[in-house]
């Protein structure tokens, strides 16, 4: 494999898996030109007349989309850990002897490790999108037979608008349609609220399945599928577990540590001044992202602050603000409760969006760069302010990027993280794997201290006079290496072999992650 | 030896920043160390040496070594493989002790702040990493009810290595002993690694403060520590409560005299309540007891970690019988009770003028400090100043600079 460095100086092939990669250029230094893609021409006469497009099972629709060896088969991940129509779809393939499927998935989780028998049988050739958990290690040990391709959920976007990537069947699975394919995830025993990460599969791939265990008379609305854009419906017993899929609950985190940390994210939201009247932020549903939010609701409650919109994997925490006053909307991308689901349902302004709307490249504008502040997570960030979310420092692939490095363009972007995990620490002198430019990280909040990127002058005088533990970044990673008995040793990789590349959200490769040897893995399996 | 076999440590999924120690004693082969780890190529080798280093300062050449780490520090590694070494040779004088960290070196006075101290279940390390980050006044390693008889050994080695590896961020330092005698036996764990406060449980006779002060000045001087320890007695039965002033005023070292109530109540035949009138004058003897002897009153734990309206109250409470403390079994509910504690603005006001009257009559040279045709007697003054002291460290510090003092 052929390796150059790119503008950030990391080592990446320019050619995978047949097709030649562009290295990364800097952030906002390269845009593609040309056209965008366009979906062939269908014609209704094609469809049945009286709009019923069900077929006898998944793999009569399969037949009659066409599958064939080597085909790029897209999926979404609504469901979760929940999702059992992405292993019964990898079931019915390998029954009807199909191989060297490219798997093209939103994200995929710990329940997907069901799959890895079809990595090892040639089933699927290789998977570009998020490798969680088991999947991730089963690749990083080198085993899958192509390169993996780590994009955003914007990043998902782009490459099937520029052409990067041409799907040949997307699978929906759908919590409501109509025999039409009208489809949303407001209702059903799989509800999970919203599809906007099948929105872009829908438009452009070459056929469209939509799979559903709630089958309803027509018209199903509304349709956050349009089933004009659909060529079959299936029905299925069940789209998985649906406690999986949702939460009933969720949790604000116990932990005294992370719940510190979120107090400071708070509390430096509020003394950099972001939180005023007609703000906006991005909430994730990490512990410690759940309970910032509880935090600085107080805090507006007792300033009597409004948001004009909150963006996020909605729980019942952003419910209740929206239900309180406290915001105006919720701009949603997932949905990750039962309360969620019920406040998408009956609220017009808890709003249903997608990658096209939040994250694409190729988008005149999109909502991300609007968000005052937004508060995300990281496995590594190193002195630089770079981020990394896919490695852990042994090297081991096991996360996705999710719409994380869309969300770097938020006005205020915080990362909020412990600054070791048991042993491990999170800030480095290095990233493992570079995911995020340093440029555009602007605060690091950990339980130690806050770090804010030199860059952002202003973001240091405005907190100047807050009190809260304000610190150099080599300051706070010099204590956590003390206390961790000095700098880890680096992983064992294997330099001549990349298992995936991660792209970044123009479609170049920002880095490369490598074969690791041999080692047991440290890390513990976790799920976004 | 009679004994070649034993283990310490703790294993579990549930368990984290902690390891589990296997030992066997051989007679040839050298040392074997057979790691699992959470960190093993981030820090296995560095593991590995840690272990060598500890074998060869207790002079055994073989043996083999089991270790299933779940990211423990250094500091927990050495106490379990510690503890592991010396659960085979009891009689052995030898310690390995890590460096000192130079931000464990800081002293104590007699008279701070103590409206909290967190309790640290005593073989936990996972508790202790980031204990100073959630700033109690102090912070407790517990030797004694949060440990189970099985780990007490375990702890012993936990708690010392802990008091010399790691940073409680200027918190106050105190360890609690288990209940005399067998507390006796946790001393010299403790006495030489700059410990400020020994915490005694159960004290029910003054003759209980003297030995643990005749024992703790042996240490200091075989082993030449020259830091100032103070005691504070918890009071936790209906004896303990009748000798109260006695043990109060037992040694020159106590600084504080605290209640337990779990214990006491049971002690008396009765239950703890939310209104806790049983403990009424319990509570009131302590306090007295305290105030007679001029050391702190501190009150016992709030329970129930989910209400933090309970536990305020508790602390206005606690705060009008007189007592200065309140013991805390989680972080969330430090800030709680300094907020509780912190003087009200009226109190804050009231000090001041007292204050600055004070001053006045100082500096017009007049023998009697007044307020309109109120004398003011000199403890009073003091007790304001204390208040305004605790305001600013309360964070009223607007409120006391706003006058002119």
């Amino acid at each position: 494999m052929n390796l150059i460095k790119n503008a950030a100086g990391r080592l990446v092939p320019t050619l995978v898996n047949g097709k030649k990669q562009i290295p990364f250029r800097g952030v906002n230094k390269y845009k593609p030109l040309g056209s965008k893609t366009v979906p062939t021409i269908r014609s209704c006469i094609d469809y049945p007349w009286d709009g019923n497009k069900v077929q006898k099972n998944l793999r009569e629709a399969l037949k009659k989309a066409g599958l064939k060896n080597g085909m790029t088969i897209s999926t979404h991940h609504h469901l979760r850990n929940g999702d059992a129509l992405t292993n019964l779809l990898f079931d019915t393939i390998k029954k009807m002897g199909v191989k060297n499927i490219m798997w093209y998935p939103s994200a995929s989780f710990p329940v997907h490790s069901h799959l890895i028998k079809y990595l090892e049988d040639g089933t699927i050739h290789h998977i570009e999108g998020s490798m969680n958990g088991p999947l991730g290690k089963f690749a990083s040990l080198g085993k899958m037979k192509g390169t993996g391709v780590l994009r955003s959920h914007g990043g998902r976007y782009q490459a099937v608008q520029d052409g990067e990537i041409h799907i040949d069947i997307a699978i929906i699975a759908a919590p409501q349609a109509d025999p039409f394919g009208n489809a949303n995830g407001l209702d059903g025993p799989a509800a999970c609220g919203l599809l906007g990460f099948a929105l872009a599969d829908s438009l452009y791939a070459e056929r469209v399945i939509v799979v559903t265990d709630s089958l309803v008379q027509f018209p199903c609305v509304p349709w956050q599928i349009q089933g004009n854009n659909v060529d079959y419906v299936v029905e299925i017993d069940s789209l998985g577990d649906s406690s999986k899929i949702v939460s009933g609950t969720t949790q604000v985190t116990k932990s005294p540590d992370r719940l510190l940390i979120a107090e400071y994210v708070a509390d430096f939201i509020e003394a950099a001044g972001i939180m005023k009247d007609g703000f906006s932020l991005q909430a994730g549903a990490g512990g410690t992202n759940l309970a910032f939010a509880v935090f600085l609701k107080e805090k507006m409650k007792a300033k009597g602050v409004k948001a004009r919109f909150m963006r996020g994997g909605s729980t019942k925490y952003l419910v209740e603000m929206l239900e309180e006053g406290l915001t105006d909307f919720i701009l949603d991308g997932q949905t990750f409760d039962l309360e969620g689901v019920r406040s998408m349902r009956e609220n017009p302004n808890h709003v249903n969006t997608s990658p096209f709307t939040s994250y694409n490249f190729h988008g005149k504008g999109n909502f991300a760069s609007m968000v005052d502040v937004a508060v995300l997570g990281a496995t590594e960030v190193d002195v630089n302010f770079n981020g990394n979310v896919v490695t852990h420092s042994d090297g081991y692939l096991l996360h996705g990027i999710g719409g994380w490095q869309n969300c770097l363009y938020s006005k205020c972007t915080i990362l909020a993280i412990p600054s070791f995990r048991d042993r491990i620490p999170v800030i480095v002198d290095e990233v493992t794997t570079l995911v995020g430019p340093g440029e555009l990280i602007d605060v690091i909040i950990t339980e130690r201290g806050i770090a804010i990127n030199p860059k952002r002058k202003d973001l240091m005088k405005a907190v100047k006079k807050s009190g809260l533990p304000i610190r150099k970044i080599e300051e706070i990673k010099n204590e956590v290496d003390d206390i961790c008995g000095g700098q880890p040793a680096k992983p064992k990789i294997n330099k001549n072999k990349v298992i995936a590349i991660v792209k970044w959200v123009d479609g170049t490769v920002i880095d490369s992650v490598f074969q690791v040897i041999n080692v047991e893995s440290t890390s513990k399996v976790g799920s976004t | 030896m009679s004994n070649k076999k034993s283990s310490a440590g703790n294993r579990g999924d549930k368990i984290r920043s902690d390891c589990y120690v296997e030992l066997e004693l051989k007679t040839s082969g050298g040392i074997k160390i057979n790691l699992k780890s959470k960190v093993k190529s981030m820090y296995g080798e560095s593991i590995r040496l840690l272990i060598k280093d500890i074998f060869k300062t207790f002079k055994i050449r073989n043996a083999s070594v089991f270790v299933e780490d779940y990211g423990a520090l250094p500091f927990t590694i050495a106490a379990r493989v510690e503890s592991a070494i010396k659960n085979i040779f009891p009689e052995t004088e030898k310690e390995f002790l890590l460096p000192f960290n130079n931000k464990s070196l800081y002293k104590t006075t007699k008279d701070r702040l103590r409206r909290s101290r967190l309790y640290l279940p005593g073989n936990e390390p996972k508790y202790f990493i980031n204990a100073g980050l959630h700033k109690p006044d102090g912070v407790i390693l517990d030797l004694e009810d949060s440990v189970a008889p099985a780990s007490k050994h375990d702890a012993k080695f936990l708690v010392r290595n802990a008091l010399r590896s790691v940073d409680f961020s200027s918190c106050e330092r105190m360890v609690r002993i288990n209940q005399l005698p067998s507390g006796l036996e946790d001393l010299k764990f403790i006495v030489p690694h700059n410990i400020h406060i020994i915490i005694i449980p159960k004290v029910e006779y003054a003759e209980q403060i003297k030995q643990v002060g005749e024992l703790v000045l042996k240490i200091k001087k075989e082993k030449n520590i020259k830091n100032d320890i103070f005691f504070m007695p918890i009071i936790e039965s209906a004896l303990g409560v009748i000798n109260a002033y006695k043990i109060a005023s037992a040694s020159i070292n106590n600084c504080s005299l605290a209640i337990g109530l779990e214990d006491y109540t049971a002690d008396i035949g009765t239950q703890r309540t939310e209104e806790g009138r049983e403990s009424l004058f319990a509570r009131n003897m302590v306090v007295n007891a305290a105030r007679a002897a001029g050391i702190q009153p501190i009150d016992t734990v709030y329970s129930d970690v989910t209400n933090m309206e309970g536990l305020r109250e508790s602390v206005i409470e606690a705060k009008s019988l007189g007592f200065e403390g309140k013991g805390c079994i989680h972080p969330r509910q430090i800030e709680v009770v300094h907020k509780a504690f912190a003087p009200t603005e009226q109190e804050i006001d009231k000090a001041k003028k007292i204050v600055a009257a004070f001053k006045e009559a100082g500096d017009k040279g007049l023998g009697v400090v007044s307020i309109g045709s109120k004398m003011i007697d000199l403890p009073v003054v003091k007790r304001a100043q204390n208040t305004l002291k605790l305001a600013k460290l309360s964070g009223h510090a607007e409120l006391v600079s706003a006058s002119n003092i």
